[in-house]
């Protein structure tokens, strides 16, 4: 699977969903997008549907409510897809830590490949999380 | 000869030629893009690395849809591009075609419409049926003008409707083009063209920020593969079709090979920058613009003909 392997590394089509964030990383994400960072060269490309997706961007502490939808987001994936986790949310609850209706463990509702710490995360530390995924996938 | 009919099918001027032609020409578009909003852009072989890992991803076939028109139908898509793609090269590069071919080419690339509306409707997603329903919108509108344009050459060629009799009547009284009707016939073609690629600012059913890619959304894996190869090869076919009805087609011999790129690359550029530099417009701006201003210029050309200018 090498040489599949490659293909996928050279183009990693993104899917973003937002799991319940205060939408700070979510702009973040949409700033990594643009023509500044040109993620295109990287053979990225943002994609309005789950189904065209190779990564899906995830952030924000996935509360009660929304936990099960980003699981069926999650299973209408095409395999393989890589989850990525943007933000501290996602991770260890942030600020939110404390709220009512947090999920527990965010990583049984869906598995998670790959945290991007930071409140919200710079578009450099997004770069530098794909870069190495794409180190992996390339061995 | 039947071996020779399939590696015209199948090799050149039909699939592989077409495919790998289609897909180098797509990262041009996507590269001149990227220049158009100060960006590097992608790699060389960008789209060949997008198709093989589609092709290696999970085809998934959504409950709710009728499976057999869900897989046929970008099968059939690419197996109607190949057809066009095959005749139309046939006239280019060999000199050949049959009596009516023009018809048949009319017929297919609204066959390639009709798959897409199939297509999307099979899906059983809403976001999928509004996007099939305006793909049929915008077939309406564009249909009328394409076969107007059609109708200039026909005419100016003495009522030929062979593509090799049109490219031999160019090769004696000169490439259609330099005609007013000639002009006004190929701009009017080169914006149908704009709609049957549903580039901007005709892109109404694919609509990415609005109806997330229309007919396509529920595709996954190889099918969805097909649906974005089927894209990238329009971009050989259609500048094909016009290089053989205006511009005198292609001379592949010595400095007449750089000449003939020329006019491809010059027609697959003015397509990128109208795309680059012009908003999604509205279904019903479309069908404004096509009936009341593209389909009668198209008409008068047309009559123009007729008169002999």
């Amino acid at each position: 699977m090498g040489w599949y392997n490659k293909r996928l590394a050279k183009s990693l089509w993104v899917f973003h969903a937002s799991g319940s964030p205060c939408n700070n990383c979510d702009i973040e994400i949409l700033d990594l997008l643009t023509p500044r960072y040109d993620l295109e060269r990287l053979g990225i490309k943002l994609v309005g549907s789950i189904r065209h997706a190779d990564v899906m961007l995830v952030t924000g502490i996935f509360n009660k409510k929304i936990a099960p939808r980003i699981k069926k987001i999650y299973e209408q994936a095409p395999k393989p897809i890589f989850v990525v986790a943007i933000g501290t949310c996602v991770s260890s609850g942030c600020c939110f830590k404390d709220s009512y209706n947090i999920t527990e463990k965010r990583e049984t509702v869906i598995p998670i490949d790959m945290y991007v710490p930071g409140c919200p995360p710079k578009p450099e530390a997004m770069i530098e999380a794909v870069a190495k995924l794409v180190g992996v996938l390339n061995g | 000869m039947i071996g020779m009919i399939l590696f015209h099918l199948l090799v050149f001027p039909g699939m592989l030629f077409t495919a790998i032609a289609g897909l180098l020409v797509g990262w041009l578009d996507r590269k001149v893009s990227a220049w158009f909003q100060f960006r590097v852009g992608p790699p060389l072989l960008q789209n060949f690395n997008d198709f093989f890992k589609l092709l290696g991803k999970e085809t998934i076939i959504v409950k709710d849809a009728v499976k057999s028109v869900f897989v046929l139908a970008p099968l059939a898509a690419f197996a109607v591009l190949t057809l066009i793609a095959t005749i139309i090269g046939m006239a280019l590069f060999y000199n050949l075609g049959f009596a009516g071919d023009m018809f048949v080419v009319m017929y297919l690339t609204m066959t390639f419409s009709v798959m897409v509306i199939l297509g999307g409707s099979a899906t059983g997603n809403v976001y999928s049926s509004i996007g099939a329903g305006r793909e049929m919108k915008l077939l309406l509108a564009d249909e009328l003008a394409f076969i107007l344009v059609f109708l200039v050459p026909i005419v100016k060629s003495g009522y030929q409707v062979q593509f090799d009799q049109i490219l031999s009547y160019q090769q004696n009284a000169g490439a259609i083009i330099g005609s007013p009707s000639g002009i006004i016939a190929f701009i009017i073609g080169l914006l149908c063209i704009q709609a049957k690629m549903t580039l901007a600012p005709f892109h109404i059913p694919e609509a990415e920020t609005e109806i997330v890619e229309g007919p396509f959304m529920e595709y996954s894996g190889p099918l969805l593969a097909f649906w974005k190869l089927d894209h990238y090869m329009m971009y050989v076919i259609f500048p094909f079709l016009l290089v053989v009805l205006f511009l005198g087609g292609f001379n592949l011999m010595g400095l007449g090979f750089l000449w003939s790129l020329l006019k491809y690359l010059a027609i697959v550029v003015v397509m990128i920058i109208i795309k680059n530099t012009n908003p999604r417009i509205r279904i019903d701006t479309t069908l404004n613009f096509f009936w009341k201003y593209a389909s009668p210029l198209a008409f008068i050309a047309v009559i123009l003909a007729v008169l002999g200018v």
